[in-house]
């Protein structure tokens, strides 16, 4: 007995109605995150103190207000920025090269960024117009814009599908790390202590400058990934599928690819290298609410800026009076769940 | 009566030129037919450079319109294409995947309007006989199963040129007999199908036309009686058969050995 249209498709709202509210769920955890990011510190303040001090910054004493607002606030809303914007990219990443391996960290744009990164630090190389701390946020948006870039090149070759993609960005891991072992074994003590601070990724260099510049560059691109959602949803079904049902997959991937490029080069430049958000975002994200990308992008989003924002109250913790830089956090989080993936792939 | 014109086909892939200047006969609305042949005959490939996906020169025309040179989203307007494998490891549910098969480029009012397109998915997947699997995910079905819902999402769009590539392959006997009768009821609306089959019998029992391919070329074509006959069958396959009417006076193709 075959169930009735009214049923198939209560059944179908149904699951749309879940979705959405495990999509708000996702909202509201980290929304709350946020708030303990910003309550969590060297001094803690109490939780009614923060909702005060945000939304009444005047009725609060000088030094909550200075401590939500100059210190926390930038950092807590940085994770935040970095955690879904490396989320969304390594979602559509998963997509357009069907592997769900492939993360930004995986395939050698944040090796490049860090390259980038080491050559302005160690050498003072960057492009004209460039200066200071701005040299490294330069470089490393540069490189890794650029790596994506050559993958898309690369990609375009002849006979080379997803999966050669996939090798040509580890490829990209190993020649950039290469490259930036050259530059650690050239620089100087000092030089070498600053990239390295950099490389581990912190949030420590959010600012009210640099906020601004990363949520303007999420706020252009993240409609664009949402208005793709049905061609990534096709997409899933396999490359023939997709381009028999219209689906103009060259252009998809090459325009999801700059998505990606830009998210990743400006959540990288700002921070430095973080790892596995771009992984285990998308990952928790499709395990909680599936594939159909109009749920699963916005998911990515959500879960990587709460894991990021989890990690940031984390590396506040786990040293009273010091922060430990996140992207030490995020890979001690990650690399447990990455092999757990691999893994449940492996049984399947 | 519409009609899929296939003249002087050229294609390939980037090292391996497998069709060199293949016509086919005019493939006519209403009518289901059957490209076959042994292994490596290039069945598949023209089917793929008459769906689009693979760069072909020469001409494919419908009803006055060079689909060789159509845009993706143009070409989904007449043509659909079911392929032989399907990825596994989809947590999409068949309902959300026949959707996303209507949405992926726009199609006609009825993708706008959420309710006409539920409607038809559900129709489509009750026509299939799949209704009872729309809410369950594609990663946990059968293979068998699966095939059917890569079927509904081929002809889910009503496209006018219908082309499926194995889809028998996964099947069971039941369901292969479901597939053909699908394939004739989709041809009675007046599409135009063509599938590759490797089932000889299945091709004689259904099949309008039959188009044995060897080698990238056609060998021969007609009715399947007229192009499925010991002699095409021994000079393509390499093996001694005989066709023989059964009891109910349908053709039936008997393997007697290798030649």
């Amino acid at each position: 007995m075959y169930p009735s249209t009214a049923v198939i498709e209560k059944g179908y709202r149904k699951q749309f109605i879940k979705r959405g509210t495990l999509l708000a769920t996702l909202a509201v955890a980290t929304v709350l995150s946020f708030l303990v990011d910003i309550a969590v510190g060297p001094s803690t303040l109490e939780f009614a103190g923060v909702l005060q001090a945000i939304f009444s910054p005047e009725s609060v004493d000088l030094s909550t207000r200075v401590i939500v607002w100059e210190v926390r606030m930038p950092y807590a809303i940085m994770a935040l920025l970095v955690g879904a914007a490396l989320s969304l990219a390594g979602c559509e990443m998963q997509t357009i090269m069907n592997n769900a391996m492939a993360s930004p960290f995986t395939l050698g744009v944040s090796a490049a960024a860090s390259f980038g990164a080491a050559l302005a630090i160690v050498i003072g190389f960057s492009i004209p117009g460039a200066s200071g701390d701005w040299m490294i946020v330069v470089n490393a948006f540069l490189f890794a814009f650029g790596a994506t870039l050559l993958l898309q090149a690369l990609s375009s070759l002849r006979g080379t599908g997803p999966e050669g993609l996939v090798l040509f960005g580890i490829a990209l891991v190993f020649l950039f790390n290469a490259f930036t072992g050259i530059m650690q074994y050239l620089a100087s003590a000092e030089a070498l202590q600053q990239f390295i601070f950099w490389s581990l990724g912190s949030l420590t260099k959010a600012n009210w400058d640099n906020i601004p510049l990363l949520f303007g560059l999420f706020a252009v691109i993240a409609p664009f990934s949402l208005a793709s959602a049905w061609q990534l949803t096709a997409l899933r079904l396999g490359e023939e599928s997709a381009r028999s049902f219209g689906v103009a997959v060259k252009r998809l991937r090459f325009l999801s690819l700059i998505r990606i490029s830009l998210l990743t080069a400006g959540a990288t430049a700002f921070v430095g290298t973080i790892g596995f958000i771009g992984l285990v975002g998308p990952h928790i994200a499709k395990l909680l609410i599936g594939e159909d990308h109009r749920f699963s992008l916005p998911a990515s989003i959500l879960s990587g800026a709460l894991i990021m924002s989890l990690a940031s109250i984390i590396s506040k913790a786990i040293l009273s009076g010091a922060i430990v830089p996140v992207g030490i956090v995020t890979s001690l989080i990650g690399v447990p769940v990455f092999v757990a993936l691999i893994l449940n792939k492996r049984r399947r | 009566m519409a009609t899929l014109q296939v003249n002087d086909i050229h294609t390939g892939y980037p090292k391996k030129k497998v069709i060199d200047g293949l016509t086919l006969p005019p493939l006519v609305s209403g009518e289901v037919t059957v490209l076959t042949g042994p292994n490596a005959a290039g069945k598949s490939t023209l089917l793929r450079a008459i769906a689009g996906l693979l760069h072909a020169r020469g001409s494919v025309r419908y009803e006055g319109h060079e689909l060789t040179t159509l845009s993706p989203q143009k070409r989904a307007l007449y043509v659909s294409f079911m392929p032989q494998s399907v990825p596994t490891d989809i947590n999409l549910s068949v309902m959300e995947a026949v959707i996303s098969a209507l949405k992926a480029s726009p199609l006609d009012a009825a993708t706008v309007n959420n309710e006409h397109l539920h409607h038809r998915a559900i129709s489509v997947l009750e026509r299939i006989g799949i209704a009872h699997l729309a809410l369950e995910p594609l990663n946990q079905l059968s293979g068998g199963q699966r095939q059917m819902a890569s079927l509904a999402r081929s002809v889910v769009r009503e496209p006018h040129i219908l082309l499926l590539d194995e889809p028998t392959s996964a099947l069971d006997l039941r369901h292969q007999l479901k597939v053909m009768r699908l394939a004739r009821s989709f041809a009675q609306d007046g599409r135009i199908v063509v599938m590759v089959l490797h089932d000889l019998n299945l091709a004689m029992r259904w099949a309008d036309r039959v188009v044995v391919m060897h080698h990238g070329e056609l060998v021969s074509q007609g009715a399947p009686t007229e192009a499925i006959t010991p002699a095409v069958i021994e000079s393509v396959y390499g093996v001694r058969v005989r066709v023989e009417d059964c009891s109910q006076g349908q053709p039936n193709l008997i393997v007697d050995g290798e030649c």
